[in-house]
């Protein structure tokens, strides 16, 4: 009898999957915790331009979101122009100063002046929509704006 | 009494239940963006509001048009061009006043940072990608200026090697070691020093 047998005939040994949990585990944890559920579901085409010189949003303060674009696939009905959405719903402009006031009502009152209006455009939207929202925010004192936008260098954004 | 050992749970499914779950949270995930270049829109104008005269000199006329072609001071530029002439035209210092400008002096540009405005014009036809890349030079054109100020400042104030965003940022940032009150001060006179006058035209 040697004592250096060859051990077993299979070559390659089991790889333990003991730890497999572990490892899903900890990725599913980071998605759980990177997770942001919508608050609204997109009727347009919304791909954000990218800006290198950007502050971030301050979520300490209130911030409402209007979306601005074209309607995306199965909403062509809507027209192929940029429009915008607010909420869940496509809006007229004029609906732009009674969305403002709902959400100043729904604010406590201290925080009212520090309502940030955080405008989602597309970036192939042209500025004419753009500036009529902005006219109307005027209209209702809403100033401190803020034009979202992705990071990365600026010059890409023209072909 | 026999003494029962409790079955041991097999736990061979685990993984499958965590990558469901896993599953679950990758096809739903969207990661908001949520920075951006934060303007303040100017009040309704009220009627009877008298016009305020300013020199020709000291505006810096920049035009979007419906072509995304840029034209600033009535001539032809590209984009990547744009926030060296808006610097060298913030910094100018005509009048001689601005004691930390470092500008050519030219009498027949603007007259110091404080009266110099940059003003913005596009067209309906404009793109919104045009308008935020341009919206973005003229943010880092007044950001080159006050970075340059930061570093002058700061080290009086005992804060070293800090520009004017990282100051910023340390301002929000809860973690930050320093005296807080000193750094909005210096924070502050930055801005006052370089105030960023933007106009935009409708």
């Amino acid at each position: 009898m040697s004592k250096f047998k060859k051990k077993s005939e299979g070559g390659i040994p089991a790889i333990s999957t003991a730890s497999l949990p572990d490892i899903v585990f900890m990725l599913l944890f980071f998605f759980m915790v990177a997770t942001v559920m919508r608050e609204n579901s997109l009727k347009i085409q919304n791909a954000l331009p990218v800006a290198n010189q950007v502050e971030k949003l301050d979520k300490k303060n209130p911030v409402s979101y209007i979306y601005m674009g074209k309607p995306s696939s199965g909403y062509e009905k809507f027209g192929t122009e940029a429009r915008v959405q607010l909420n869940d719903q496509f809006a007229d402009l004029k609906e732009v100063g009674a969305f403002i006031s709902s959400e100043r009502a729904a604010l406590r009152e201290e925080l009212i002046p520090f309502l940030t209006v955080a405008l989602k455009v597309d970036k192939d939207a042209n500025m004419g929509i753009v500036g009529d929202v902005k006219q109307e925010l005027r209209k209702v004192n809403a100033l401190k704006i803020n034009y979202t936008t992705g990071v990365g260098d600026a010059m890409t954004n023209i072909k | 009494m026999a003494k029962r050992s409790a079955p041991e749970v097999n736990a061979g499914s685990m993984a499958d239940i965590a990558f469901l779950l896993l599953i679950f949270f990758l096809v739903t995930t969207t990661i908001e963006k949520d920075s951006g270049i934060n303007r303040k829109l100017p009040p309704m104008e009220e009627e009877d509001q008298p016009d305020v005269i300013i020199k020709q000199k000291n505006i810096f006329t920049v035009l979007l048009n419906g072509k995304d072609q840029l034209l600033v001071e009535d001539d032809l530029m590209e984009i990547k061009d744009l926030r060296v002439a808006a610097v060298e035209f913030l910094d100018n210092n005509g009048d001689k006043s601005c004691t930390y400008c470092q500008g050519p002096k030219d009498p027949t540009s603007s007259d110091n940072p404080d009266k110099a405005i940059i003003s913005l014009k596009n067209e309906r036809e404009t793109s919104y990608a045009a308008y935020i890349s341009v919206q973005n030079e003229l943010v880092a054109a007044y950001n080159v200026l006050r970075n340059r100020r930061a570093l002058q400042l700061g080290p009086q104030q005992g804060f070293r090697e800090m520009n004017f965003v990282e100051m910023q940022q340390n301002y929000k940032d809860a973690r930050f070691v320093g005296n807080k009150v000193k750094l909005k001060a210096v924070i502050d006179q930055i801005k006052l020093e370089f105030p960023q006058k933007l106009s935009e035209v409708q």
